[in-house]
């Protein structure tokens, strides 16, 4: 057992380290720090950047484009953005759809989608959870009628995370009703602008817009546009879920969280000292932090058996459970070390129309926001109970 | 970065599981407990065949020369097994002599490393709590040896130790002493604990001792001494968090209500994985422990053992009360194994520091409150 790096990981993590600091614009990265609200620009410039080197798409296989780095690399490169406050690379094209459409789409599909969603051509969203249908996706009720060479479909999908800005979906349908709810579900990819397709915001708790409802509407798409065979749309969903990366842990953004934390704390007064120093407040900063230590080895656990050749299995549901509650437990924590001045709320500030805070503490106002948003994590991708199911059934065999 | 064990850990690993599955099931545990002696000779002498004592002694005195990762090997399978033979405290005791690094202690160092002497640290006196250095007990030179003075509480298996090492106050000052059972004026009181183990009160009057060779003998090295001994009670629970979890999934799978295996119940599954998750943490915050260990900085070492005793403490609670919950009327009975893990986990929690005391000391590190990334 070593859990040190070896020369050439550290070697690989310096490079890294030293390109993102020549590389990520200032101004971007000020406003991950200071968890301000990202706009499309700012997610596609970035995207665009990393796609250059290939860096957009860094677990695809290198005859699509990908760097070729394994898994610790990987592991490495997410950590190094988390640390110096990058934007994530949204996964709907890259980590989501590009991995059903290498496996199962045609030659034409590869050759057209994957070059667009490595240079970010094309913003992805995902066609997935439905009003009635949400831990039990494969209740969805949108369905696609063969009508020559198009599909006509109609229903309606929601959650869908950032779709205002999104030029394609991946859509799951239904194509055969009277099949096993698995069985007639195929996965269709549908231009947004395609008439008949409405967006329509839902604003969270946090006042932001990021998610939304997509309505269909005798929305014509292309037969060449269904992935693999029709009815098969399932298994793709599945392989596509299944498809979770050890990155989802998060461990990274937590760390850089974790010392964000500490500053506020200190910056803080109780009974006229740093809140830092008060033993109550320190040892929920303690037990939170090495919740996240023992997380950090867990995830590396994780990380070296997929080196051995294996995926990272049910294991990544784990990382999943235990890395939300590591993120919302950050911001639990933020919100109480900033105590009164959680209520002050400053959306003009939070979208960078103003540079600072009404209220007058610049740090501590988009935390209250950033805490409430924050709730999602444990609810998306497979919520925590979801997970606990498949734990259960594929780990410990109940 | 590497979380495999190498070829001979593994060999070690599965002959001691070998040998614990055949000879040291729980009932035969269960009647070593009730043994007057509360301890087997015969067992002791397997260990040392095995290769258990030498592990962790130099190799210039008969040891393996093992290091943190060997030793996390050796006690997640005694806490598995729920062991009670003195390993713990003479392994704990080789570290102190090793530490103090004295050929004067060679002698002592040999034949604990052969398994034909025992060995216990005195870590705790009545009014300490779980303040290592709130040491009353007294030392005093008399000609070219001394002589102690003062009382060792809750000294784990020392009435079944050959010698004890012995924290005293010479001129002020933390020292380390060695102290020999047979020595005279050494008034021992012994008792069970509720884990199935041994300890004693050690009283303390003019009884003549050695102190301990080397310049490795002060405060210092006691609490050294003390984060080894925590991590290896870390790594026994890591042990016993996996037995007492895979006897749970067991039962709840065997266990019938309303005409179905109580593992069918959504609630009880999503119990399990918290269990099993509190595990797997617990398992990689020891790892972390050993790491740390190997550091020669002190801070390094303090901030990974704390840290693997509050993660480890914080399993050991809720996989403990949710195991004997899950086994129902039958976990509150003296006669299933997963009441002895229990007892085991949470005498563990309260030994060498609980969690409350090594949060504590975790965020008076220098460095906690460190905002640099």
């Amino acid at each position: 057992m070593d859990l040190n790096y070896s020369p050439a990981d550290s070697a690989f993590r310096a490079d890294i380290r030293a390109w993102l600091d020549a590389n990520l614009p200032h101004a971007l990265r000020a406003k991950v720090l200071d968890h301000k609200r990202l706009n499309r620009d700012d997610y596609a410039s970035w995207h665009k950047l990393l796609g250059t080197r290939g860096w957009s798409v860094i677990a695809w296989p290198k005859e699509f484009g990908g760097p070729g780095w394994n898994a610790t690399q990987r592991h490495i490169w997410d950590e190094e953005c988390a640390r110096i406050g990058a934007p994530g690379v949204l996964p709907f094209g890259v980590s989501m759809v590009a991995p059903v459409i290498m496996k199962y789409g045609s030659d034409a599909q590869k050759a057209h989608y994957l070059p667009r969603i490595l240079d970010g051509t094309d913003w992805w969203c995902q066609g997935y959870s439905e009003p009635g249908s949400g831990s039990d996706l494969a209740s969805l009720r949108t369905r696609a009628e063969r009508q020559g060479d198009h599909y006509i479909v109609n229903g309606q999908k929601t959650w869908t995370t950032l779709g205002q800005h999104a030029d394609m979906m991946f859509c799951l349908v239904r194509t055969d009703s009277g099949a096993k709810k698995q069985e007639g579900i195929s996965f269709l990819l549908i231009d947004m602008k395609t008439p008949g397709v409405t967006v329509r915001p839902i604003i969270t708790l946090d006042e932001d817009h990021e998610v939304n409802e997509v309505f269909l509407e005798d929305v014509k798409v292309p037969v060449q546009n269904l992935v693999g065979e029709e009815n098969r749309g399932w298994t793709y969903a599945k392989y596509l879920l299944g498809h979770e990366r050890t990155g989802i842990a998060r461990v990274g953004q937590s760390k850089r969280e974790l010392v964000f934390l500490k500053r506020l704390a200190t910056d803080q007064q109780k009974n006229g000292r740093p809140l830092i120093q008060d033993p109550l407040f320190a040892a929920k900063i303690a037990a939170l932090e090495i919740e996240m230590m023992a997380l950090e080895v867990t995830v590396q656990r994780v990380v070296a058996s997929e080196g051995d050749g294996r995926g990272p299995g049910p294991e990544a549901s784990m990382l999943k459970i235990k890395g939300t509650e590591v993120q919302q437990g950050l911001t639990e924590l933020m919100v109480e070390a900033i105590g009164p001045q959680a209520a002050a709320f400053d959306p003009a500030y939070l979208e960078g129309e103003r540079e600072h805070s009404l209220a007058g503490n610049d740090d501590a106002a988009p935390l209250a926001a950033y805490y409430f948003n924050f709730r999602k994590t444990s609810i998306y991708g497979g919520s925590n109970e979801i997970q606990k199911n498949i734990i259960a059934q594929m780990i410990l065999g109940l | 970065m590497d979380f495999n064990f190498t070829d001979e850990q593994q060999q070690f690993r599965d002959a001691l599981r070998r040998y614990l599955d055949n000879e040291y099931a729980f009932d035969a545990r269960q009647k070593i407990v009730a043994s007057k002696e509360g301890v087997d000779a015969k067992h002791w002498a397997a260990f040392a065949e095995l290769g258990l004592t030498a592990l962790p002694a130099p190799e210039a005195q008969g040891g393996f020369d093992g290091g943190p990762v060997d030793m996390l090997v050796v006690m997640q399978e005694l806490g598995r097994a729920l062991v009670v033979e003195p390993y713990w405290a003479t392994a704990v005791g080789i570290e102190a002599l090793r530490l103090a690094g004295d050929e004067k202690n060679n002698g002592l160092l040999e034949r604990a490393a052969s398994g034909e002497i025992t060995l216990a640290v005195a870590f705790h006196e009545p009014r300490a709590r779980y303040d290592l250095f709130m040491v009353e007990t007294t030392a005093q030179q008399q000609g070219a040896g001394f002589t102690l003075s003062g009382t060792k509480s809750l000294v784990q298996h020392g009435a079944q130790a050959d010698y004890w090492i012995v924290p005293a106050r010479l001129d002020g000052e933390i020292a380390l002493f060695v102290v020999a059972r047979e020595a005279a004026n050494a008034n021992v009181t012994e008792y069970r604990t509720i884990d199935g183990q041994r300890a004693a009160t050690l009283v303390f009057n003019a009884t003549p001792a050695v102190r301990l060779g080397g310049t490795n003998t002060g405060a210092a090295t006691l609490e050294r001494i003390a984060d080894y001994a925590t991590f290896l009670l870390c790594a026994e629970a890591v042990g016993a968090l996996d037995a007492l979890n895979h006897a749970t999934v067991e039962y709840t799978k065997e266990r019938k209500q309303f005409g179905t295996p109580i593992a069918r119940f959504q609630a009880l599954q999503h119990r399990m994985v918290e269990m099993l998750i509190h595990a797997e943490q617990a398992r990689s915050i020891t790892y972390l422990a050993a790491a740390g260990l190997a550091s020669d900085d002190a801070d390094a070492r303090r901030r990974a053992v704390s840290a693997a005793k509050v993660r480890v403490g914080q399993a050991a609670r809720f996989v403990g009360q949710q195991a004997i919950q899950l086994h129902g009327g039958m976990g509150v009975t003296n006669e299933v194994a997963a009441a002895h893990w229990f007892k085991r986990l949470s005498i563990i929690e309260t030994t060498l520091g609980d969690v409350d005391h090594h949060l504590a000391r975790f965020a008076s590190l220098p460095g906690f409150a460190d905002t640099d990334a």
